[in-house]
């Protein structure tokens, strides 16, 4: 049991075959998390660093636990601000830790690209926790475990992602992703909102959120960025309530089993109301608690862990 | 002194002429355009061995970056990869630090080149003063110390009125505006074309209207005023159905477009490689099919390479951090050529693109090898097979596309002024 890739960059280079040993993976160690000592030796002695060249909370919380749970040695090393900004580049920082030794990198980056970029020049492997608008494998992942859980398969489900498409790494990883296991993948915001041939990637487009969601399975709210409300993009955050939010009136116009997600953090009362977040149909907690078994499966699938099974 | 080029076909479409010739040069001027192998006495003799021999070509859109940026170019070192890429002269922008917007600007360049001894160097003057798009620079200073185009290059020109009135106050100094055609707030932020790969990438885009809405602008005011226009670096499909359309009824427009448009699509930005962005971006399949047409047709009357070296301080970043520009002056021979060798222009074509008409738009006395001319002469052997390697290059900046493409064409002598000139 082991990948085709070394590092996870982004949901391109992931088959079904990939896609469906990560999530097994997962399931086999999200066991562990809920024993009463959370910790397995599985990784003792690899050191993982997390870099996180943008802020971050749940995404950081979530790689620290799921290495710290395998037992690796897990450093975490912040930066905000452009590679410009702060005077030192990207590639000298990168090159620094790489000179310390890490078994494993994970990398979040505002740019587009940066992990890519890095990969080029340090053999270590890397995991991307999300870079610019471009991608986001790791959400995309525990998303499509927390659907596999909840409802069994991927195969055939109709999945409506619904918001800020253009801007979205979440989307863009989620669409390889779930297309790739076989769903059906709608994208569904204001025009101004959806980048161009978004229908490439493989995903379906509308722009009528209550004809889009009758049928669906699973609906994805994407965090609205505040911002953009009052500016070129919609007229305001009421008016893209009133249109794209999810709230108990189109949650009722969704199948019963429909299930209701989303990557957080929420704004709650824009583009998701609190009754609907906290409700019954929302898995938006399992969500959060699967991403440290995903994350987990990678760390071990990458870092070597899963070489060393026979011993 | 006399120099006799024997042994290559002429190929000189300013005066209809493509045969093979002997040119004799003497005192700086194109003395004679012989029949091959006459005897000259006293002549020194240069063999072509079957190449081309060429008006000198004219990169008319490069960036020296001198004076302020010295660490990524001089004058002195742009000069010589113009030399080592078969080029005899340059028009250099005015987006240096400080900006070519003043006279005693344009002498240190004129100084700077005079010096080197390299290609031939034309300062444009800045349209604006400090290129911030407010009021008029000094342009008739400007023209009357040597510039020979005035352009706000690297910045579009915002404010249509400003735009209006240079180009107005362009007629009494007999001189184009160069225009680089962009709306900004079309173009914010983005750093690559808008289109699928942008979306793929999860880059902001650069639609096709950033540039073709600005070059309509232009077009309409080159229309109103009577000046004339350059449109420069023209990447898109749009832009060329509007200079078409205007050329069609006499609008005095003329227009570039440059290497990487032709060899290069969007495409190529699928590894976040800083050396593959610029402005204008790379963009479509159909835009590049398009600005190809409009070589071959007369719509786009030159090719220039918009040579813009950085240093890895610049490129070597995350790619919507990274610097816009490539260097082009060593590649642009070369890159060109293949449209030959692909058949879609005629070697002819291919000369007037890249000398006689930079030099008819930008009113100098090269671009020719009639008797008389200035003898600016450059000689290509179209069969010589090479690999790029920008670790030869003579330009400080590294920063281009083409490293390690297989190309055929080369410059094997430049003459300059009469002499032979060596990088």
């Amino acid at each position: 049991m082991a990948l085709k890739i070394k590092s996870l960059l982004d949901m391109d280079g992931l088959d079904r075959e990939d896609i469906t040993t990560i999530l097994d993976t997962a399931e086999s160690l999200k066991g562990i998390s809920k024993r009463p000592i959370k910790k397995v030796p599985t990784l003792r002695g690899r050191t993982q660093v997390n870099l996180f060249f943008e802020s971050s909370t749940r995404t950081k919380t979530s790689f620290e636990l799921a290495g710290k749970r395998l037992s690796a040695d897990v450093v975490n090393f912040s930066s905000s601000g452009s590679s410009l900004s702060k005077g030192e580049s990207l590639l000298d920082t990168v090159k620094n830790i790489q000179a310390m030794g890490p078994d494993i990198m994970v990398i979040r980056h505002g740019s587009s690209g940066a992990p890519h970029m890095i990969s080029r020049m340090v053999p270590t492997p890397l995991i991307n926790a999300g870079d610019g608008s471009h991608s986001h494998p790791t959400q995309a992942l525990l998303d499509m475990f927390s659907v596999r859980e909840k409802i069994g398969r991927l195969e055939g489900l109709k999945v409506v992602i619904v918001g800020d498409i253009a801007n979205s790494r979440v989307a863009r990883s989620n669409i390889r992703g779930f297309a790739t296991m076989g769903s059906e993948v709608w994208v569904c915001g204001p025009p101004t909102l959806m980048p161009p041939a978004i229908e490439k990637l493989g995903a379906k487009k509308s722009f009528d959120m209550d004809e889009v969601i009758k049928d669906a399975d699973i609906v994805m709210m994407l965090r609205v960025q505040l911002e953009r409300g009052s500016g070129t993009r919609f007229p305001s955050l009421r008016e893209y309530s009133m249109r794209y939010g999810m709230n108990m009136d189109r949650l009722k116009s969704t199948p019963p089993n429909a299930v209701i997600m989303h990557p957080g953090p929420v704004n709650r009362g824009v583009e998701l109301s609190p009754d609907v977040a906290d409700g019954p149909r929302s898995i938006i907690l399992d969500q959060v608690e699967n991403g440290v078994a995903v994350r987990m499966a990678l760390l071990y699938l990458l870092c070597g862990g899963a070489n060393e099974t026979s011993d | 002194m006399k120099l006799l080029i024997k042994g290559g076909r002429v190929i000189d479409p300013s005066q209809g002429l493509d045969e093979e010739k002997d040119v004799l040069i003497e005192k700086g001027k194109v003395a004679a355009l012989l029949p091959p192998g006459e005897k000259v006495s006293g002549a020194k003799d240069l063999d072509a061995w079957g190449g081309w021999i060429v008006p000198g070509l004219i990169d008319m859109h490069v960036h020296l970056r001198e004076p302020g940026e010295e660490y990524k170019e001089t004058i002195a070192s742009g000069a010589s990869a113009a030399v080592a890429g078969g080029i005899t002269a340059v028009a250099c922008m005015a987006n240096t630090k400080s900006a070519n917007d003043n006279a005693s600007t344009t002498d240190y360049i004129l100084e700077q080149a005079k010096t080197a001894k390299k290609a031939r160097v034309y300062p444009v003057g800045a349209l604006s003063a400090k290129l911030e798009g407010e009021g008029l620079a000094e342009l008739g200073d400007l023209v009357g110390h040597g510039c020979v185009a005035i352009s706000d290059d690297g910045r579009p020109v915002h404010n249509p009125l400003l735009m209006r009135r240079a180009m107005e106050y362009c007629l009494a100094l007999d001189v184009p505006i160069l225009d680089h055609a962009e709306v900004l707030e079309l173009s914010a932020g983005g750093c690559m074309h808008e289109g699928e790969v942008s979306t793929e990438l999860g880059l902001t885009g650069i639609p096709e209207a950033a540039e073709s809405a600005m070059v309509a602008r232009d077009i309409i005011l080159a229309e109103l005023t009577g000046a004339p226009l350059h449109i420069q670096h023209v990447s898109t499909a749009g832009s060329v159905r509007l200079i078409r359309e205007a050329k069609s009824r006499g609008v005095k427009v003329t227009a570039e477009t440059c290497p990487h448009y032709l060899a290069l699509d969007h495409e190529a930005i699928r590894q976040y490689g800083p050396d593959f962005k610029m402005n204008p971006p790379l963009r479509t399949k159909d835009d590049q099919d398009e600005l190809i047409r409009a070589l071959a047709d007369g719509t786009i009357d030159a090719l220039a390479s918009d040579h813009a070296p950085h240093s890895l301080v610049e490129k070597e970043v995350e790619f919507d951090l990274a610097a816009n520009g490539i260097v082009g002056l060593e590649t642009i021979l070369p890159v060109t050529l293949e449209l030959v060798i692909k058949g879609k222009i005629t070697p002819s074509r291919w000369v007037e693109l890249l000398s006689v008409n930079p030099a008819r738009i930008l009113g100098l006395k090269s671009g020719t090898l009639a008797e008389g001319a200035v003898a600016d002469v450059t000689i290509i052997d179209p069969e010589q097979e090479w690999t790029i390697d920008k670790n030869k290059f003579y330009s400080k900046g590294k920063n281009t596309p083409f490293h390690g493409r297989e190309v055929k064409g080369r410059a094997t002598a430049v003459i300059i002024d009469g002499k032979v000139v060596k990088p």
